[in-house]
Formats: C-alpha cells, sequence, structure tokens
C-alpha cells in the first residue's frame, strides 16, 4: 500500500459556548490514499465540517484543537501557523463550500475570482493567467468560458456557481481537495450533472478527495471508501462495498435502514419503531373525491429591466406561469405525492389549494364545494378551513417563537371550533399531542426548548387537531436528518392508517414519495407531466422528464436502477 | 420568563457598561419623577443679588444670570425633557409599527404610497423638518412632542416593514392563516409581539435623538420657552456667557444632556444584545 | 442608463412632495405676513386687505399653490420681509457659508471614522477597538451646540489656541473676491494666503464641532460593516484559497462594506445640514441656517420656505449621488454593462 497522503491521528477539537466547553471532535483517526475519494457521512453535529475546516486552519475563535495530528506532505498540519497554512491552502490543498452562491465575492466577477487564487500560487503573465482560468471553467464543462468568466454570481445559476467553486479550488492543481456537502441545496438533477463532472475533474487529477455528505446514497455512488461519524466520533470506516453488506456499527445500521432509498415499503423503514399499522384495503375508487382541482392555473408578472430605450413605455412585464392548468382528485385515505424540482410549481399549487394564494383560473371543489371564489381572506373564517390543512417545510420557521407547545395547537382549535369550552380544548390539544408522540410534558415549553424532530411533530399535531380531511404536506422532512426523517415519515403513514386522512405530500425527493405515497403526479415548469401509482412511475415512466429525474436520484451501492426495466 | 433573567444576567455580567447605562436610567427617572420634590432651591425663583456665581458648596452648579440656582434646574429639567422624549418616541412607534406592519404585510398600493410619502419626509434634513413644523404648529410644548414623533415616524415604518416583510413568509404565519386567522388577528397576535423587541431597541435609540431635538429645539427658541428649566434653553441662556468664561451655566444642562443620550444610546446597544446577540457590534 | 434616468425620475414625486410639504407647513405658520409687509401693526384694515390681495394672500389655499409652483419654476422663492431681497439671492449669498463648513467637516469625519472603524473591525475586542466603541457612542450623545460650546470655552477662553467665534472671517480683514463663495478656495485663488489662513482659523472650531457629530455614527456603521463582511462566507472561500490578508481586506472585504458604509453616508450629509442650523448659531456663522432661523423669529416666512426647500433639494441631490456611487460599487444594480 502506498503512504498515505493525509494521515489523521487521535484529533480532538472544543468549542467554547455559553455554557461552557463542548466537545466537537472525540480521537478522530483516519487516512486518505493519494487519489482516493473518501465520504464522510454523518447526522447534523456529527462533526464532519468541523473535521474539514479544522484541517485547513478555518475554525473560529472558538474552537480549539486539544489534541491530534494531522500528517499532509510531511507537515503536521495542526502545527502550523497561519502563514505556513496560507501557503497550502488553494495550492496544495483546497475545500468546496456548501451554498454555492454565497460562498463567492458577489461583487467580483467570478473569473477575476479564480485568478486572484492563481496569481497568489503561481505568478506568470496576465495572458497564462487568463488561459489558466478558462481553461480551468472549460474542465468543469462551462460552455462558453469567455463570457462566464466575467458574469458575477448573481447572474449564475446555483449549480453554475458551484461548478465555478469547483473551478476555483481545483485551479492550482491541489493533491487533497475537500468538499463539503457541496451539492446540498441544489435540484436532484443539477446535483447529479455536478457531481459527475466534480468526480471527473478529480480522478482526471489524481486528488485525494474528501467528501463530506448527510446523503448516504450519494457516497455510496461517488466514493471509494465511507468513514461514517456520529456526535464527534468515528463509528465505522469501511470500503463502500463492505459498509452497505456488512455494517459493522449499530448506529451505522441504524442509519442505512432510516434512509428512503433502501427499503422497498413504509413499515421496512427504520423498523426497530413500533410496528405500524396494516394498511387498510386500497379505498373505493369511486368515493366521492375530498378535493378535485380542475384547471387550475396561476402566473406571476415579473418585471423586466428598464433600460433608455423603454423607459416610457408601460412596464414591459412577463407572465410567468407558474401553474399552468392542472388537474387533480384526491380520494378520502389517499395518499398523493406531489413531485418535481425547484420552481416547478408545486409549491404554488399546494398553496391555491389550500387557499392561502387566490388562483387566475380553475375550480377548486373541496368535498364537492367550490371554494376558489371565496378570497383566501374569508376562506379563513369558513368552517371549510377546518376540513383542509398545512403542514409547513422548516419545522422551526413554522412554529411562532412566542406561542408555546400547548398555544401552537390550541391555536387553530380556537379559530375553527370557537365554541368548545376550555377542558374540551385541553383534552383534545392533548389528545393532538399523544397522537404524535408528543410527550404532555413537552406542552409547556417553547420552539426553542425542543429537537427538530419534536417541532416537526408539534407542526403535524397542530395540523391534525382540528380533524382535516386532508393534510397538504409542503417538504415536511426535507429539513430534518435522515433517522428523524424516518420516524416523522412513519408517524404520517400511521395517522392516515389509523384515521384515514388524504395526503397530499408535495416534496423534491422520490425514494420519500415512493414510500409514502398510492399515486404520484411529477410536475415539471407548471404542467402535470405524469400521473401514475407509484409503481408505474418508478418502473414505467411515460415522460421523458421523469426518466432523467429517476436517473438522477443517487443509489446506495447494490440497489437496483430506479426507472430501468 | 426564568430564562430571560438568566440572560439578562448574563448580558449585565459580560458587558458592565450595561449595568452603567442602567444606573443612569434609574438616576434619570429618579430626577424626573422626584427631584423637583428634593432640589434645595426653588428652579424660577430669581435673586439677582447672587447671580452668576461660579459652583460652590451651597450652589453646587454655580448660580445663572437671573441668580437661580443652577444644580436644581438641571436636575428638575430632567422631568420635561423625558417626558417630551417618551410621550413622543411612543406616538411615534405606536403609529409607525401600525402604518409599518401593514404595509409590509399587504404589500400593494398602501405599501407603494407609504414608501413614497417615507421617502418625502426623509427627503428633509429631519432638525430642519422640526423646525418647520414646531414653527407652524405653534410655539409650544405639544408641537415638540408632535414634530419629534413625526422626524421618527419614517424609522419605525422602514424598521417594521422589513421586520415584517422578512417573516410574512415564514412558515407560521401561514400556519396561522391555515389554522383560520384573519389578516387582523396575524397583525396583531402574531407578528407586532415578535417584531416588538426590535422596536424597542430602536426606540431606546430614538430616545436619546428625542431628547437632543427636544433641547436643539428649545436652544433656537422654539418649543419650550423661558423661564421652564429645560436644558436645551439652559445653555442657550449660558452660551452668552461661555466667551467671558462663566462655564458653569451652560456646561453642566449641557453635561445632563449628554448623559441622557448617552444613557438611551448605551441601552440601546445593550437591548440590541439581548434580543439578537448576532447583529451585536 | 436605464438606471440613471430611472433614478432620475424617482426624485420627482420626492420632489413634489416635498414641494407640498413646505408649502403646507409655511403657510400654518402663525402671524399675517400682510401686516408685515402692511409696514406697520397698527394700519388699518383696508391697507391690510389690498396688501392680502397684492400678495394674493386672498386667493384660495390651492389657488395659492399653483401661483407657488409657478413662481418656484422661474426660480422665484419670494421676498424677505426683514432683508427687503429676493430670498432667492439671500440664500445664494449665504449658502457658500454653510456648504464650506459642511463640506469640511464632512472631509473630516471621514478621515478619521473610515481608518478607525476598519482597524477597530481588524482587531475586535483590542483596545483600539474599545477606543472606538466608547468615542462613537460619545460622539453620538453629544449635542453639537454643547460640544461647540466646550470647544470654545477649551480652545478660545481658557487656552487662546482658537480665534474668536464671530463668524467666516475677521470683520474688519478684507474679503477675496467672491468666485465660488468658498472663502478657503476663494483667498487662494488670489493668491492671499494670509487670508487662507485667518479664514482657516476661523472655520477650524465649527468644523470640528460638526465633525465630531458626524464621526461617531460613521465609525460605527464602517466598523459593523466590516465585522459583517469578514465573517461572510465568501471571505471564508477568500481565506481558504489562501489569498494574502491584503488582498482578503482591501479588494473582497473593504469593497463589499462600502456598500452600506455609503448608504449611511447619505443619512449623516443629512443630520449635518440639520445640525447647521445650531452649529451656525453657536459661531455666529453667516450661513442659511443664521438666516433661516432670524427669518423664523421674525414671523419672515418666504425664507423659511426657501430654506427648507434649499436644504431638502441639497439633500435629495447628494441621494442621487450616493446612489450613483452605490451602482458603480454594486455590478447588481446594473448600472455598469459588462460582456
Amino acid at each position: 500500500m502506498t503512504a498515505p497522503l493525509l494521515s489523521v491521528r487521535d484529533l480532538s477539537v472544543e468549542f467554547r459556548t455559553r455554557s461552557g466547553i463542548v466537545p466537537a471532535l472525540k480521537h478522530v483517526s483516519f487516512d486518505l490514499a493519494p487519489g482516493e475519494m473518501l465520504g464522510i457521512v454523518g447526522e447534523s453535529g456529527s462533526g464532519k465540517s468541523v473535521t474539514a475546516f479544522t484541517l485547513l486552519g478555518l475554525l473560529d475563535r472558538a474552537g480549539r484543537v486539544s489534541s491530534g495530528q494531522a500528517m499532509f506532505g510531511g507537515q503536521d498540519l495542526l502545527r502550523l501557523g497561519q502563514g505556513a497554512l496560507n501557503e497550502l491552502r488553494g495550492a496544495a490543498m483546497s475545500i468546496v463550500f456548501q451554498n454555492p452562491r454565497t460562498a463567492l465575492n458577489p461583487i467580483r466577477p467570478v473569473g477575476v475570482q479564480i485568478a486572484d487564487v492563481i496569481a497568489r500560487h503561481d505568478a506568470g503573465s496576465t495572458a497564462t493567467l487568463r488561459a489558466r482560468v478558462l481553461d480551468a471553467l472549460r474542465q468543469m464543462r462551462i460552455a462558453e468560458p469567455e463570457r462566464r468568466a466575467s458574469a458575477y454570481p448573481y447572474e449564475l445559476s446555483g449549480g453554475m456557481c458551484q461548478r465555478i467553486g469547483i473551478a476555483m479550488a481545483l485551479a492550482c492543481a491541489p493533491r487533497l481537495l475537500i468538499a463539503d456537502e457541496p451539492t446540498t441545496g441544489l435540484d436532484v438533477t443539477t446535483q447529479a450533472a455536478v457531481m459527475d463532472v466534480f468526480r471527473d475533474a478529480v480522478r482526471r487529477g489524481g486528488v485525494g478527495t474528501i467528501f463530506i455528505t448527510h446523503d448516504l446514497a450519494l457516497a455510496s455512488e461517488y466514493c471509494d471508501r465511507i468513514l461514517v461519524m456520529q456526535s464527534g466520533e468515528v463509528v465505522e470506516d469501511a470500503p463502500v462495498a463492505e459498509i452497505f453488506t456488512r455494517p459493522r456499527h449499530p448506529y451505522t445500521r441504524r442509519l442505512l435502514r432510516s434512509t428512503p432509498s433502501s427499503v422497498d415499503v413504509i413499515d421496512d423503514l427504520s423498523p426497530d419503531e413500533e410496528p405500524l399499522p396494516p394498511a387498510p384495503p386500497r379505498g373505493d375508487r369511486l368515493a366521492a373525491p375530498v378535493l378535485e382541482v380542475r384547471g387550475l392555473s396561476k402566473s406571476y408578472a415579473f418585471a423586466r429591466p428598464r433600460g433608455l430605450s423603454n423607459f416610457w413605455k408601460p412596464r414591459d412585464t412577463a407572465m410567468l406561469r407558474a401553474v399552468d392548468g392542472v388537474d387533480l382528485v384526491i380520494r378520502p385515505g389517499e395518499a398523493v405525492g406531489l413531485v418535481g424540482e425547484s420552481g416547478c410549481g408545486k409549491s404554488t399549487l399546494s398553496r391555491m389549494i389550500n387557499r392561502l394564494i387566490a388562483a387566475d383560473a380553475g375550480e377548486v371543489l373541496l368535498q364537492g364545494t367550490p371554494i376558489q371564489r371565496i378570497s383566501p381572506g374569508r376562506f379563513a373564517s369558513l368552517p371549510q378551513r377546518r376540513l383542509i390543512q398545512m403542514v409547513f417545510q422548516d419545522p422551526t420557521e413554522s412554529l411562532n417563537p412566542r406561542f408555546s407547545v400547548f398555544e401552537a395547537i390550541a391555536d387553530p382549535v380556537g379559530q375553527l371550533l370557537p365554541h368548545e369550552g376550555r377542558a374540551a380544548l385541553r383534552a383534545r390539544v392533548e389528545r393532538a399531542a399523544t397522537r404524535v408522540g408528543l410527550p404532555l410534558a413537552l406542552l409547556p415549553r417553547y420552539p426553542h426548548q425542543l429537537s427538530g424532530g419534536q417541532k416537526a411533530r408539534v407542526g403535524i399535531a397542530r395540523a391534525m387537531v382540528v380533524e382535516p380531511r386532508l393534510l397538504v404536506l409542503d417538504e415536511p422532512t426535507s429539513a430534518l436528518d435522515v433517522s428523524v426523517q424516518a420516524v416523522v415519515l412513519r408517524l404520517l403513514t400511521r395517522l392516515r392508517r389509523e384515521e384515514g386522512v388524504a395526503q397530499l405530500f408535495v416534496s423534491h425527493d422520490l425514494n420519500v414519495v415512493r414510500l409514502l405515497c398510492d399515486r404520484i403526479i411529477v410536475m415539471y415548469k407548471g404542467k402535470i407531466v405524469e400521473s401514475g401509482t407509484a409503481e408505474q412511475v418508478f418502473n414505467r415512466p411515460a415522460h421523458d422528464y421523469t426518466r432523467s429525474l429517476l436517473a438522477a436520484i443517487p443509489r446506495l451501492r447494490g440497489q437496483r436502477a430506479l426507472g430501468a426495466t | 420568563m426564568r430564562e430571560r433573567l438568566l440572560l439578562l444576567r448574563y448580558v449585565l455580567a459580560e458587558n458592565p457598561v450595561n449595568l452603567v447605562a442602567l444606573l443612569l436610567l434609574v438616576l434619570l427617572l429618579g430626577c424626573a419623577a422626584v427631584g423637583p420634590a428634593l432640589v434645595p432651591f426653588d428652579p424660577i425663583a430669581t435673586e439677582t443679588a447672587v447671580a452668576l456665581q461660579p459652583p460652590s458648596a451651597l450652589h453646587w452648579f454655580g448660580t445663572d444670570q437671573l441668580g437661580r440656582d443652577v444644580f436644581s434646574r438641571v436636575v428638575v429639567a430632567a422631568r420635561l425633557d423625558l417626558a417630551i422624549a417618551f410621550a413622543a418616541v411612543l406616538l411615534s412607534m405606536a403609529v409607525g409599527a401600525v402604518i409599518g406592519a401593514s404595509m409590509g404585510y399587504f404589500r400593494g398600493p398602501l405599501d407603494t404610497i407609504g414608501s413614497r410619502t417615507t421617502d418625502v419626509l426623509m427627503a428633509f434634513p429631519l432638525f430642519v423638518l422640526a423646525m418647520g413644523m414646531v414653527a407652524a404648529l405653534g410655539n409650544s410644548v405639544s408641537s415638540v412632542v408632535y414634530a419629534t414623533a413625526v422626524i421618527n415616524l419614517p424609522f419605525y415604518i422602514r424598521l417594521s416593514r422589513a421586520e415584517v416583510s422578512v417573516r410574512r413568509s415564514l412558515g407560521y404565519i401561514e400556519a396561522a392563516r391555515v389554522g383560520g386567522s384573519g389578516h387582523a388577528r396575524i397583525l396583531r397576535v402574531f407578528l407586532l409581539p415578535n417584531i416588538l423587541p426590535a422596536l424597542v431597541v430602536q426606540a431606546s435609540v430614538n430616545l436619546g435623538w428625542a431628547v437632543l431635538n427636544t433641547a436643539g429645539l428649545s436652544f433656537i427658541g422654539l418649543g419650550v420657552r423661558a423661564p421652564a428649566p429645560e436644558w436645551g434653553i439652559m445653555v442657550a441662556e449660558g452660551a452668552q456667557f461661555i466667551v467671558s468664561g462663566r462655564w458653569w451655566i451652560a456646561t453642566f444642562p449641557g453635561l445632563a444632556l449628554m448623559l441622557a443620550v448617552f444613557c438611551f444610546n448605551l441601552l440601546g446597544d445593550g437591548l440590541r444584545d439581548v434580543v439578537d446577540p448576532r447583529t451585536r457590534t | 442608463m436605464g438606471f440613471l434616468v430611472g433614478r432620475l425620475l424617482g426624485l420627482v414625486p420626492t420632489l413634489a412632495g416635498v414641494v407640498v410639504v413646505t408649502f403646507v407647513l409655511t403657510h400654518l405658520l402663525p402671524g399675517d405676513p400682510a401686516v408685515f409687509f402692511a409696514n406697520s401693526v397698527t394700519a388699518d384694515a383696508a391697507t391690510i386687505a389690498a396688501v392680502r390681495q397684492k400678495l394674493g394672500l386672498d386667493l384660495p389655499l390651492w389657488q395659492q399653490f399653483f401661483v407657488y409652483v409657478g413662481q418656484l419654476a422661474h426660480g422665484d422663492l419670494g421676498q424677505s420681509i426683514s432683508t427687503g431681497q429676493p430670498v432667492a439671492a439671500d440664500l445664494l449669498q449665504r449658502l457658500p457659508a454653510s456648504l464650506e463648513l459642511t463640506l469640511v467637516a464632512f472631509a473630516i469625519a471621514i478621515a478619521v471614522a473610515l481608518p478607525l472603524g476598519i482597524a477597530a473591525a481588524l482587531r475586535p475586542g483590542s483596545l483600539l477597538d474599545h477606543v472606538c466603541r466608547v468615542l462613537s457612542t460619545a460622539g453620538v450623545s453629544l449635542p453639537t451646540f454643547v460640544s461647540g460650546l466646550l470647544l470654545i470655552y477649551l480652545l478660545y477662553y481658557l487656552l487662546g489656541w482658537a480665534p474668536e467665534p464671530i463668524g467666516r472671517i475677521d470683520p474688519f480683514a478684507i474679503m477675496p473676491p467672491r468666485i465660488t463663495g468658498l472663502l478657503l478656495i476663494d483667498t487662494l485663488l488670489a493668491g492671499d494666503t494670509e487670508g487662507f489662513g485667518m479664514a482657516a482659523r476661523q472655520i477650524v472650531l465649527p468644523a470640528v464641532t460638526m465633525a465630531l457629530f458626524a464621526l461617531a455614527p460613521l465609525a460605527r456603521m464602517t466598523r459593523a460593516a466590516m465585522l459583517g463582511v469578514l465573517s461572510s462566507e465568501f471571505i471564508r472561500t477568500a481565506r481558504a484559497n489562501g489569498l494574502r490578508r491584503r488582498t482578503i481586506i482591501v479588494s473582497y472585504a473593504l469593497r463589499n462594506a462600502l456598500l452600506p458604509i455609503v448608504t449611511t453616508l447619505g443619512m449623516i450629509f443629512s443630520n449635518m445640514l440639520g445640525a447647521n442650523v445650531l452649529v451656525e448659531r453657536v459661531f455666529a456663522w453667516p450661513g442659511v441656517g443664521s438666516y433661516a432661523l432670524d427669518s423664523l423669529i421674525s414671523l419672515d416666512y418666504a425664507p423659511v420656505q426657501g430654506f427648507m426647500l434649499v436644504m431638502a433639494g441639497i439633500f435629495v441631490l447628494v441621494n442621487f449621488v450616493i446612489d450613483l456611487l452605490y451602482a458603480v460599487i454594486d455590478p447588481r444594480t446594473g448600472l455598469l454593462t459588462h460582456a
């Protein structure tokens, strides 16, 4: 075996906080071979990003290395001063950050930013500098590199910004590259494209790479070896093939079984939890629908910037058809998945169904009653409001910081069922809390005293407390760690099986939707392009877009390719 | 609540300056509340025999050109100056918060009209606008209150508009609508209480400005009129004696003024730390 | 280019609003100007009525407004009762004094506050940082009319370093030929170094007084803006790529921090225009502030109206310049097109 490129031994890091000293890394050890791609996988707080920042000497003032060494090119990175580290950073080792747009200087052309890095480490003439910048962009398969080089970050898409970020990191041909969640927040098709470009460039340059991610499937597709971290410790370090076939550590096993793509039915997801009730027989396909939507449309105007030539004309507005003639039927007890990438109109659609925003055209029938003529403001005070409820994306942002858990759950009851007495109200809130598995002891607490999973449960309890017939779920788990997500997904399934509430599950994640829903609808550019049972959509997709979406989903090693017949 | 108290203790302990600010505030409010009952001399009674005396054991801050005790006048003036400032800022905050929050929540024509009006108000140097308003509304204390309230209005409108704009699309506002709350209730129960901390920080800083503004107006002879004890008037009266070396007549009310503004500014910083530790500067 | 035109068009409603507000405010002023123009408080009712008619004061308010706008369009701001001169001429005569004072103070404030704020932000928690913090909080708390008086007492009465606070120039000195109206420049143009020294000595105290007042918020904002930018993610990227500290601070941090600083400059300039009134009074400075104040006290409303308009006009202009500056720094406004 060749000598490792990077050898980390016994690395411990602690942070000074208001509540004392908190350990962030505990005796972390691993090796990285030259040209190897090592995945570091873990949930939030596992210390994976702290590892990256420590190696590059980018820890903020509150962090302190308390022990260990990190040998790289014959030097201990942890013992180097900032001056010596600065010579290495961007040259021998570099990093790609999350949030590509904010990681770039907003008021400097991206080409100049790459040139800054090259000029810092390899002096050369302006002409060679320019050639190297363009070359770095071409490596990332960026079309028209001359034009892109003079663009500012705000003019580029998120995926393009991340290609620029990678180009910058690879510009001086480093031997070590750390990528910290480089594709988190990007759409799945964009993610696949960026990851392919990234892998090719890294392989071509023979760069030893540490790839940090929370997505086990993504790591398994691109990495040679995987390190699993849990609360500051490395719990498993194994070649990728082995980790999925013979996981040794219980945490790894739990993580694997919480990953939606690892199982075929929801009952197998996190099977250590209390077993789910059996699925009721498929509902009567002829039962009167809870919700029927016909030809629903919504356009947004966006103003073109004014120039000297058109400033006196009426404002030149282009209409963006966010939702374009959508038809949809949801029957009692049914779970329908609404899938699409950002900007496809799925959020707008779910908000129109909920009467949070008014539609331009079309009909919405709630239990057969048309509600689209009622203005969103007035709909709030009608008895029908109770029938359709919603669970929101970010559990933290969806709770009023000034309401206790009890107040948060009780608030809709006070508005929608105002004639219930205090005792009945309390009983109702406690019943809702119990149903979502929220201990009653948490009722007097405030949101900032709860964990992410608990907040998600409060959001679900608040929606369920008024006994709706349709629950619209807007990416309810996208902000949660995978193990918490598994628990919440099981909870939602339990609620549907026990109470028969219909669910419209809006998500970008096909794997999650596949487990939860009977039927799947795929949206693309405001239109429904595919609709069918989960089995049909996954195995016999009719539309090209669905196929490309399925192909882009990261798969666990050994799992059969989605969308392949 | 207990947690807030703990945080308060933490903030006071970490930055002793905050403690100083709090003590100063207590002192100022004390002067305003009980000062007139405690001072050794009548702040208005003139006694020309002892005019223009430098500070002494009897007259701690000396006497002015009419023989009035400067110390008594400085202490008594706290009530008027603080009352004007508090009245103006509360008025401004209440009106500005409702207008700004509605603009941020409803958007549309209301927002356009409101923003335009704020732009016009902000186009005037604020002190100049206050001058014009006091002159127009009549030379009285209530005019000063209204003028000060109006020139502070744009800050509250902009602040609450911005704070509401950030929050209106948050999950908990949408959840409230799904939960059957109308627009008025959302503004009242969900938005205004959540933007209140930011408003209070702004109010603390504005209290300082309001005191400065009031004193500035009376310094140039607008608003409060002699012989009422008021810091700005006292500085104006003492100004003519500075060049002849009688520094105490203008200096002590000036220092009192400074201390009051300093106190409110420090308090604003401290409150900002409590409310939002991230924007700490 | 479209940006420029858009900005200029955006000024129109604001300026219109300013004219309306000024008009309404000055017409609420107490006292009947006709009585003053009749030159006697005891003039009989008929004379006053005649004067009212001559001045157009008998017209309904909205008609008076249009008459007023029409006069404005011709640059006519009315007559001053106290000086007997057209207000426009009076203001033009005194404006250079105010501008000179404000600009010198503005320059001093920027020259001190920016380096101080930047230095404090680069070493948070250091002695310099604490000095900056205390200075800036104390500075905002200092009323100009008090600090001005204290400076006079200290530097003129006690130490005798500064000249007597009686305006721009010794009353017995010969004024240089008026070219720009700014004494510091006119004396230099006339080659009168002695006059320049005298004018400079006179302006130091009032300018420092004003600068003290402007310095504090500017230093505060600079420090906060620099700290904010330095902790942003793109600075972390720059550090992770080994860029030199100098490059990071100047090309990356400072340029981004300039955006909020430039915006603050407008606000500070406005405050200085307002503070002019107080500082001019303390130092007997013959600018537009003193002029407006004298007129206000003698219930002479045309000059007050003119003063408010001119102040608002200058401020709107300054804000326009600041918008342009902002646009030059920030490509996102689309002023400077690129390939």
